[in-house]
């Protein structure tokens, strides 16, 4: 029962998702193309995410910590 | 709060009529007059109540999402019109000619895009045709496209007993036939159904001259002359009042005809925002300070067009304080009452009624018996100079038909019922259900969550959608739950604000609005429409000032 009112739920969203960005008045064929040049925005994204972001942080981190221990060499 | 006497203006505020502690004004007597009989009757705060407007204003993600939509769908306008020009795709739309290519292009404007693009694909919610009376409950034909929209076909069957939320039909009298219209069917067998002239040459009747006399009877004033069409009693009376010279203070949310009227009059038109007292003053002090523009010569007259309740809004004009600006600045008030005619005040006599004015306080009363009277037509109604001087001069006595004489014996078949003359109380059981029935609707609604602008006492109710495809799934599961709604989207209204109005009629029974209330909980939910902040209450958003100063 519980699973009928998850799926229920996902599907009204899936409705308001195409209600609000106008796929419910596009023709099929336009309705697919959004979707896919969506998704296919969105797991660039997911995937530039994944693959630079641990990177970003550790250089980062490394920067940040290089110049507090520069600085207190420094005020040594 | 310091007040200078006399009937001076501070800071562009007209606190002159409004202040009953002024007993001593000079030449305002009528208005002091009235405000002392409001007090004497114990209701010192007279108008005030009668103007509770609420202009609600949407939660900032919703107008993000509703231009987000409308960008989407250009950018797929954009897409398909590549597609169509370079012949990828069939071309549904208009175009030139092949030789016609390279000549100024015609349909290359915002308009027309919009009108291919995004018009064409919710199309199927307007322009439905009906097959039966437009009562309470009428039939619809169903149609379906096969190629989005582009052509219909009907496929025989019809959508019976659908609940009929969009007509005009505030008293219930556009209905089928029925005993009480036994008159329309004599004057139908003596003076046959049409005219076959213009006012001028033979097409004045003795039903023209009696429904004219009584209408001048229903509103109170001294003569009313009658029209074929609405729309052409606007565009055509107007020239003949104003001319070159003359100024047009024309609210900027009015109809088309009025509009139309203005522009072939030749005058200078110039629009205040609407309902707004402060802005319209501004107006008048400017035009009357300076004059024309180049010449700085007086203007010739000065005329202020104004509706009674606005159709898209629902908002009631704020006649009091118009009729005290143009008194003081000597201006005339021109008043369209098409959709107030017989929907506001007591007895039905439309909004100066409503706000218990005097009869001479507007110069000239039009408007028209399509919405709340069951016919067509319009008349103009004032004093007997204006009408004499209409009945030569107007663009429609000259050339248009005259009414015809059914249609003129229903009008006045459906005044004798509104005024009582029948003996039957039955006019005013109507009005008084009409005004049920709006505050029922009104107030439920709000209490849903609803937005829904105008006046409360306004039976015309527009409902906000905001996104273009909430529109379009708004009408069409209305229909599939047989509730008739009439959408209203973007040339007609804002870009942002596409809204469903509903009519409310007093032929609706309680069960009906019942239905309709049910359906649009049901459609809230589905579509997210509740966006209103304010559940319980509608806090007036306008005349914050004039509450302030009654409370001086």
């Amino acid at each position: 029962m519980d699973f009928r009112r998850v799926k229920e739920y996902f599907s009204w969203l899936y409705y308001q998702y195409q209600i609000i960005s106008c796929c419910a008045v596009l023709e099929p064929w336009e309705r697919s193309m959004f979707n896919t040049i969506l998704l296919t925005i969105f797991a660039m994204v997911v995937y530039t995410a994944y693959v630079f972001i641990p990177i970003h942080i550790r250089l980062a981190w490394e920067f940040f910590s290089k110049i507090c221990g520069y600085q207190s060499t420094i005020s040594n | 709060m310091a007040n200078p006497g006399g009937g001076a203006v501070c800071n562009g505020t007209l606190h002159n009529h409004k202040n009953p502690s002024h007993g001593s004004q000079s030449g305002n007597g009528t208005k002091n007059g009235i405000m002392k009989e409001a007090q004497q009757n114990g209701k010192p705060h007279f108008y005030e109540d009668l103007i509770v407007e609420s202009f609600e204003e949407a939660p900032l993600h919703v107008l993000v999402f509703t231009y987000m939509g409308y960008g989407i769908g250009t950018l797929f306008g954009y897409f398909r019109d590549f597609l169509r020009n370079w012949g990828i795709e069939k071309c549904n739309a208009a175009v030139e000619r092949e030789e016609q290519k390279d000549f100024v292009p015609l349909y290359q404007d915002f308009e027309n895009f919009y009108t291919r693009n995004l018009y064409m694909r919710i199309r199927d919610n307007w322009n439905r045709p009906i097959c039966s009376a437009p009562g309470p409950h009428f039939d619809v034909v169903e149609r379906v496209s096969d190629d989005y929209n582009w052509t219909f076909r009907f496929t025989g069957r019809i959508i019976k007993d659908v609940i009929n939320m969009g007509s005009y039909n505030f008293l219930g009298l556009a209905v089928k036939y029925n005993e009480s219209m036994k008159t329309i069917k004599d004057v139908l067998e003596t003076y046959g159904s049409g005219v076959a002239s213009t006012r001028h040459e033979m097409g004045t009747l003795d039903k023209h001259k009696e429904l004219e006399d009584l209408m001048a009877k229903f509103l109170n004033v001294e003569a009313a002359m009658v029209f074929g069409m609405g729309f052409a009693t606007n565009s055509m009376n107007i020239p003949a009042l104003v001319g070159k010279g003359c100024l047009i203070l024309s609210d900027e949310l009015n109809h088309t005809s009025i509009v139309l009227g203005a522009r072939l009059s030749g005058a200078t038109i110039r629009p205040f925002k609407h309902n707004n007292i402060e802005d319209l003053e501004k107006l008048l002090r400017e035009a009357i300070i300076y004059g024309q523009p180049r010449t700085r010569r007086a203007w010739k007259k000065i005329l202020i067009l104004v509706e009674g309740i606005y159709s898209m809004e629902g908002s009631i004009v704020n006649l009091p304080q118009i009729v005290a600006l143009k008194k003081k600045y000597k201006a005339y008030l021109y008043m369209d009452e098409a959709h107030s005619i017989g929907a506001l005040g007591p007895t039905g006599r439309g909004v100066r009624e409503f706000f218990g004015m005097n009869p001479d306080d507007v110069d000239v009363y039009m408007g028209t018996f399509t919405k709340s009277f069951g016919s067509s037509g319009g008349y103009i109604a004032g004093k007997k100079e204006l009408v004499d001087y209409l009945r030569v001069h107007s663009h429609s006595a000259v050339y248009a038909t005259s009414m015809s004489p059914p249609i003129a014996e229903q009008i006045i078949r459906s005044l004798k019922l509104i005024m009582g003359l029948d003996g039957t109380t039955q006019g005013l059981q109507r009005i008084q259900q009409l005004a049920k029935n709006t505050k029922y609707f009104r107030e439920k609604l709000k209490e849903l969550g609803f937005i829904i602008y105008g006046n409360d006492k306004s039976p015309v109710v527009p409902v906000l959608l905001y996104m273009p495809s909430k529109v379009a799934a708004f009408a069409r599961h209305m229909l599939e739950r047989k509730i008739g709604v009439v959408v209203v989207g973007f040339p007609a209204t804002p870009l942002a604000e596409a809204r469903a109005r509903f009519c409310i009629s007093a032929a609706h029974t309680q069960e009906m609005l019942d239905t309709v209330l049910e359906a649009l909980d049901e459609m809230g939910d589905l579509l997210h429409l509740k966006y209103s902040r304010h559940r319980k209450s509608a806090r007036p958003v306008l005349n914050d000032e004039m509450s302030f100063e009654l409370d001086d």
